[in-house]
Parts: structure tokens; C-alpha cells; sequence
């Protein structure tokens, strides 16, 4: 720590700290702390599906309100899958993949001292906080959470009364996320003038890690897609509050009544949704696609196959995340014409995609491996990508997702999409970068049995549930063997949960290793993986404001296998240092 | 091996080629990115409103009220009070300090206005009897013009920050981006209400 930082008192600098190490960490373990929670509730939600009729006694005792005499209360259903998806999506993997390792890596890889705004970026954390705390209050109101769905449509999320859930839960929920996209849109701001303005002499764009650039297109992509959610929420607002009718049209009958609302369209609200729904599946995805190309380069000790390629396939699909939302309305009602449109431009994106993955099968290719933990956790990205992506074909094209829509194969998919590739990014990343955070390594072998029983639970799990979906189980049903024809399915439910329960063993050991390591880990020095991007020029850990003058960059990130097998040339090595350059193989 | 991709590994040509330092300091654009990922947000927002009220306008409900004629004037304050910002900026060009800060504080005068006159309007269709519950068109103009008129409000307490500067001294001849950003957000923020002037207007 310099004396600058070391002076100032205790919660200067770990609680109100400017230093974007400490709020990177301040991030991530808000997120496990939200995650623990997430967890729970697909627990409960699992319980549910796998025995929908049983009673819990213990349960009643443990949850009163949500399980009256034993058995789970349908509207507690609809709450818990609500606010598993929100925590999960927005207060877990956005906070710990993009705000957390982002805010930690971003000036360590750029040669920043710290971020361009380390005042916004204090505030952009202690926004989050408040809106973590209000999304769990809103469990404990009258009523209970949100219930309509982490989508939030209207009319469910716009009349009060229209679940116990569209209450007091809903309001809370509505300002959480908009704290969340407050918080968002000013660490997204922190984060492109950073890398854009602060990047170390001789650092040009093309010369920076992947995982920069992903977070760089992952920042523009929030900045352009939140503030039409932002509108939505407004418009919300005022629905539920103002008396208007933006997004309920007349007829409503609630309750026997019917509702003085008229000519509005819910059609609007699914429109300004996913507008900003579709880039924050990109926002969270390709930071992972990006740290799995840093991981895959350094333990893979050769460079990354095609790495303006992979720049301009990440540009491409950026902007065509923008247009594609309509892929996730296809049943709600559109022109034929308008459909064709949305499939076309959803399919046109695998192209991008499919120069990402082969690009990253291909920085495998005759690659030295070393297969660390966060290595195993880069390839399981890799794998996860493909495999999931797979089933986003179907979704994409309106003739099959008319079938598949609303059905378990969607939440199969989007599981393995924004929850196994996004999570393994965030493993492969504090795996990777735990020695430069903390300065001690962390334990190979708990690192390897947590990632073979997280990916030997959750392939099975997510895959059975496409099969689960291709023989019509809905998704959000509160009791699965309600419809004859899925009961013989009933099985695979058992089998999922089962997985679950595995899968949390995985992350058990995970949390054992993380608090061991904490304290009991052997001691890293500056480089402990030979990795030849700027961040391990640093001391292990990494002191405030990294750098006293940031060192000048000459070449590109990932010069591997440069004097012979293994060999690397860190990118602040100056030419004439550089003896001798000499093929992969003749070394 | 590696030929097709072009990374460095195997072309000792390559570095020697990058050896000098490409870009020396950038800081210098630190707030103008700043400001235009700012204004990318703004325009974000009022885009989403534009195509809600597009699709809204199609409602079977859809009955316009008469746009308060005061938000004329207001356009005219606000349209001046951009003016008039430039007419800072020449003075500061100038090195005349004293006269900046005078027209600063014009242009700071006219965009209050525009706030009490936009909430005159407001008055005013509440006397006709539009509410936002009873008629989508007035909800829309409250909606456009109060998400507006937070955003003036923010740019009056960037001008009023500017303004302080420039009375203590702090902007000198070659010296007062400080007031050529905020005037950037300015323009586009009065440039944002006539749009949405022209948008509502349209019935």
C-alpha cells in the first residue's frame, strides 16, 4: 500500500474506498452475498418441482407466510422464480462479472492508476447497495415480492392488485431496478472513458487483452440499451401510480370490476423490455468470452488464434444484439413480415458467435496446456458456449420458437447461456487473478473438484431440461404433473434437482477453498502464471494505485511461445530487450 | 503455425515495427468522452420515449389536447439561453472574464424561466382538465416534459458550478472547456426539447 492510501482511516479505505481493487472486491462479495440468496430460492423452487404435492412441516416452521400448513403457496412460486431471475441476472452475475472483475481488472490491464472517476465509481457501488437492500425487503412486505415474472410484464406488474406480488413487492422492485440501472449506467461510464482515455503509453486499442475489449463493448452496450428500460420503468410507474394508461389497454376486469383503463398496449412494455433485455444477455456473456480468451492464451502458452477477428466478430454481434428483440415476442403478437426480420437478424448472429468459438477452439490448437483450475473453467466456457448456443438456433427462428416458447428449453437455454458460461467467467476469473488480488494462490486441487462437480451437474441438468421442453413442460408452472401429458417427464425433474444438489456441493467446496486460500494460501509472487499482460507487472497484491508510473507497452497482449516452447515476451518489454524470436517448436 | 492470425509470435519484425509508442496521453479527451457516453444515455432515453409515443399515438383513446401556447415561449428562453452561452464562450475567448460571467448568468436566468414556464403549462392544462389519468396525450407531455425538465434542472446546476469558477477566476483565455462542455450538454438538452415540442405538437 503507498503511504497515501495507508494513512487514510479504516473505512476510507475498505468500506467508502475510490481505490477500483477494493471496489471490485466490494462488488464481488455483494454479489455472493445476493447469490447465496438466488440459490435458496431455486432450492425451494426445485423442491417444488421435483415433489409439487408433498407438505413440508419443517418448512412451515422455517417459512410461515410461504408455506401455510405445510404446502408451498402458488402466488410464493411466482415470487420465487421473479426474484431468482432478477437477483440472478442483475445483482449477481452483472454485479460480479462486470462491475466486479471489471472494475478490478480494467485499470490493472490498461495501465491506468485507477479509474477515470474514482468518485462516480465509489457512488456506482454504494447505489447497488441500497438497491440489494430494497430487492430484499421487498420479501417482507405485505404481499411478499414482485411476482409477475423478472420480465415484469403489465398488466401483472401494473395493477396492484392483480397478484398479492403486484403490491407493495412489485413498487420496491421497480425502484430497486432502477437504483440497479443508476449504478449500471455510471460504472458502464466509468468503464468506457477508462479504457478509451486511460490506457498507458503505447497501448493502442489493438493491443489490448480480450477482456478488456469485451468489457469496453459490454460498457456501450448498457450505456445505449438502459435508458429505454429506464422509460419503460417511468411509464410503469405512472400506470400504477398516475392513473395512466400506457401499457394497460381497457376491458381489465380485476376482481369482478372492471378497470377504467384504456387503448393501451402491454405489447409497448415487451418492446422497451427486451430492447435493453437482449444486449444485457450480451453485456453479461461476452465478458466471460472474454476472460476465457485471456485464461486460454496464458495457460495455453501461445497466442490467441485471430485476434482482430475476434475484435470485430464482438463489434459485429454488439450491434446486432440491438436489433434482435423482437425474438423474445414472437408469440406475443406481431407481423408475420416483422417476425421474419427478427429471426433473420438472430440467426445472422451466430455468425459473429462462430468466429468467437473458433477462434477460441482454435487458441487450443497445438497450445501448451496447463490445465489450472481457471483453465479447466476457460475450456468449460468454451464447451458451454457451443453447447447452449445450440438451442438458441431453435428460439431464434419464429417457426420452432412458437413452439418452444415458454417452455422449459427456454429456461434450459438461457441457463447455460447467462448461467454456466457467465458464472464459469467468473471462476476462471477469480481463479485467475485471486494471486493479484490477495497475493496467495488458491488451492489447485479443492479448485478441481469444484469444477468437475459444477460441470458435471449442471451439463446434465440444463440439457435435461431441453428435453424437458421439447416434450412441452411450461416453464413458471406451479405444480408440473398439473397436465397429463408431462407427467411422464416427472423423472428428469428428480434427476435436475438431484444435479442441483451436487452442483451446491461443487460450490461448497468452492466457498471452503475461497476462505481457506484467504488466509492459508501459499504465497504468489508478481507473476505467478507467466502471463504477459500489464496487470502482472504489478506486486502480488496489487498496491493502491498499482503503478507509480505506469509502464510503456510496446507489443500486443498475448506474446506467447515467442523464444521457444513457453517462452513470453510481456507487453512492456522493450524491443531491444528482446534477444531473440524464434518459432513455437525450434527452441 | 500461426500464420493466418497475425499475432506477434513468430515476427521478430513485429515488434520492431510498434517499438515506438503509438499514443502518448489522452487524458486530455477524458471529458469529452465522458460527455458524449453522458449524452448517448439522454438520447437513449428520449428515443424510448419517441417510439412509445409513436405506438401510443395508435390508441383507440387517443384524443390530442391543445399544447399550452407558454411552451413557445419557453422554446424561445431556452433557444436564447443556448445563445447566449455561446456569447460566454466568445467572451471568455476574449479574456473579457467579467462579461462571461454576465452572460453565464443570463443563460442561467432564461433556463429557470423555462423550468416556471414549462410548470406554468402544466397549470394550465390541469385547469382544462387534463390530468395524466384522464387523457394519454397530456400524460405523455407531463411524462416528456418533467423527464425533460430534470434535465435542465441538472444542466442549470452544472451552469451555476460554472459560473462559480468563472467568478473566482478559474477560466482564462485558452482556458474554459469547463463551460464548452456544459454548453455542449446545453445545446443538446434545449436541442432534446424541440424535438419533443415538434413530437407532441404533431396531433
Amino acid at each position: 500500500m503507498s503511504s497515501a492510501h495507508a494513512g487514510l482511516p479504516f473505512w476510507r479505505r475498505y468500506i467508502f474506498s475510490t481505490d477500483h481493487k477494493v471496489i471490485g472486491i466490494q462488488y464481488i462479495l455483494t454479489a455472493v452475498f445476493m447469490a447465496l440468496v438466488a440459490v435458496g430460492l431455486s432450492v425451494l423452487i426445485r423442491m417444488q418441482m421435483t415433489w409439487p404435492v408433498r407438505l413440508w412441516p419443517i418448512m412451515e416452521q422455517l417459512l410461515p407466510t410461504a408455506y401455510e400448513g405445510g404446502a408451498l403457496k402458488p402466488e410464493f412460486y411466482l415470487t420465487m422464480v421473479t426474484m431468482h431471475g432478477t437477483i440472478m441476472v442483475f445483482f449477481v452475475i452483472s454485479l460480479a462479472l462486470v462491475s466486479g472483475v471489471g472494475n478490478f481488472i480494467i485499470p490493472l490491464q490498461v495501465g491506468a492508476r485507477d479509474m477515470a472517476y474514482p468518485f462516480l465509481n465509489m457512488l456506482s457501488y454504494w447505489t447497488i447497495v441500497p438497491a440489494c437492500l430494497i430487492m430484499l425487503a421487498s420479501f417482507f412486505v405485505e404481499g411478499g415480492a414482485a411476482a409477475g415474472g423478472w420480465t415484469s410484464y403489465p398488466p401483472l406488474s401494473a395493477l396492484p392488485g392483480a397478484l398479492p406480488g403486484s403490491g407493495l413487492g412489485q413498487t420496491l422492485w421497480i425502484l430497486g431496478m432502477a437504483l440497479f440501472i443508476v449504478s449500471f449506467t455510471m460504472g458502464s461510464l466509468n468503464f468506457a472513458t477508462t479504457i478509451l482515455n486511460l490506457r498507458t503509453k503505447g497501448m493502442s486499442l489493438m493491443r489490448m487483452p480480450l477482456t478488456v475489449w469485451t468489457l469496453l463493448v459490454s460498457s456501450v452496450l448498457g450505456i445505449l440499451a438502459f435508458p429505454p428500460l429506464t422509460a419503460a420503468a417511468i411509464m410503469l410507474l405512472l400506470d400504477r401510480h398516475g392513473g395512466t394508461s400506457f401499457f394497460l389497454p381497457e376491458g381489465l376486469v380485476v376482481g369482478g370490476n372492471v378497470l377504467a383503463y384504456e387503448g393501451g398496449t402491454p405489447l409497448l412494455f415487451q418492446h422497451l423490455f427486451w430492447f435493453l433485455g437482449h444486449p444485457e444477455v450480451y453485456v453479461l456473456v461476452l465478458p466471460a468470452l472474454g476472460i476465457a480468451f485471456d485464461v486460454v492464451a496464458t495457460f495455453g502458452r501461445r497466442p490467441v488464434f485471430g485476434y482482430r477477428t475476434t475484435v470485430w466478430a464482438l463489434i459485429v454481434a454488439a450491434v446486432l444484439s440491438m436489433i434482435v428483440w423482437g425474438h423474445h415476442m414472437f408469440t406475443s403478437g406481431m407481423n408475420p413480415y416483422l417476425g421474419e426480420y427478427f429471426s433473420i437478424v438472430t440467426v445472422l448472429i451466430t455468425l459473429p458467435f462462430a468466429v468467437i468459438g473458433v477462434n477460441l477452439i482454435a487458441s487450443l490448437w497445438r497450445a501448451d496446456l496447463r490445465l489450472t483450475t481457471a483453465m479447466l473453467f476457460a475450456i468449460g466456457i468454451i464447451s458451454a458456449v457451443g453447447t447452449g448456443g445450440l438451442g438458441g438456433l431453435w428460439l431464434g427462428t419464429a417457426a420452432s420458437d412458437i413452439y418452444f416458447h415458454s417452455s422449459v428449453f427456454v429456461v434450459g437455454h438461457f441457463h447455460f447461456m447467462i448461467g454456466v458460461v457467465t458464472s464459469f467467467g467468473i471462476f476462471a476469473a477469480i481463479y485467475y487473478w485471486f494471486p493479484k488480488t490477495f497475493g496467495r494462490h488458491m488451492n489447485e486441487t479443492l479448485g478441481k473438484i469444484h469444477f468437475w462437480l459444477t460441470i458435471s451437474s449442471v451439463f446434465p441438468a440444463f440439457i435435461g431440461m431441453h428435453y424437458l421442453g421439447l416434450g412441452g413442460a411450461l416453464r413458471r408452472v406451479y405444480d408440473p404433473t398439473y397436465y397429463e401429458y408431462v407427467r411422464p417427464l416427472q423423472e428428469m425433474n428428480v434427476w435436475i434437482t438431484f444435479l442441483l444438489f451436487i452442483s451446491i456441493a461443487g460450490q461448497l467446496v468452492f466457498f471452503v477453498n475461497l476462505f481457506r486460500s484467504l488466509f492459508w494460501g501459499t504465497k504468489a509472487d508478481a507473476n505467478p502464471w507467466e502471463g504477459a499482460t500489464l496487470e502482472w507487472t504489478t506486486p502480488s497484491p496489487a498496491p493502491h494505485l498499482n503503478w507509480n508510473e505506469p509502464p510503456t507497452v510496446y507489443g500486443g497482449p498475448y506474446q506467447y511461445r515467442v523464444n521457444g516452447v513457453g517462452g513470453y515476451v510481456p507487453q512492456h518489454t522493450p524491443p531491444e530487450e528482446v534477444e531473440c524470436w524464434v518459432g513455437p517448436h525450434e527452441g | 503455425m500461426n500464420r493466418f492470425d497475425g499475432t506477434p509470435d513468430l515476427i521478430p519484425v513485429h515488434v520492431a515495427v510498434n517499438s515506438e509508442p503509438k499514443i502518448s496521453h489522452r487524458s486530455s479527451g477524458l471529458y469529452p468522452m465522458f460527455l458524449l457516453a453522458v449524452l448517448a444515455t439522454v438520447m437513449m432515453l428520449f428515443a424510448a420515449f419517441t417510439a412509445a409515443l409513436i405506438v401510443r399515438r395508435t390508441g383507440s383513446d387517443w384524443v390530442p389536447v391543445q399544447i399550452p401556447s407558454v411552451v413557445w415561449l419557453n422554446t424561445v428562453f431556452i433557444v436564447t439561453s443556448s445563445i447566449f452561452l455561446e456569447c460566454a464562450k466568445k467572451a471568455f475567448s476574449r479574456g473579457s472574464g467579467s462579461q462571461a460571467s454576465l452572460w453565464l448568468g443570463y443563460s442561467i436566468a432564461l433556463g429557470v424561466l423555462f423550468l416556471i414556464g414549462q410548470l406554468i403549462a402544466w397549470s394550465v392544462l390541469i385547469d382544462q382538465g387534463f390530468l395524466l389519468s384522464t387523457n394519454t396525450h397530456a400524460a405523455f407531455f407531463y411524462m416528456l416534459s418533467g423527464v425533460h425538465g430534470a434535465h435542465v434542472l441538472g444542466g442549470i446546476g452544472v451552469l451555476v458550478w460554472t459560473l462559480r469558477r468563472a467568478l473566482v477566476g478559474a477560466y482564462g483565455i485558452d482556458q474554459y472547456r469547463g463551460v464548452a462542455h456544459a454548453a455542449i450538454y446545453w445545446h443538446c438538452v434545449g436541442a432534446v426539447w424541440i424535438h419533443l415540442l415538434v413530437l407532441l405538437s404533431i396531433t
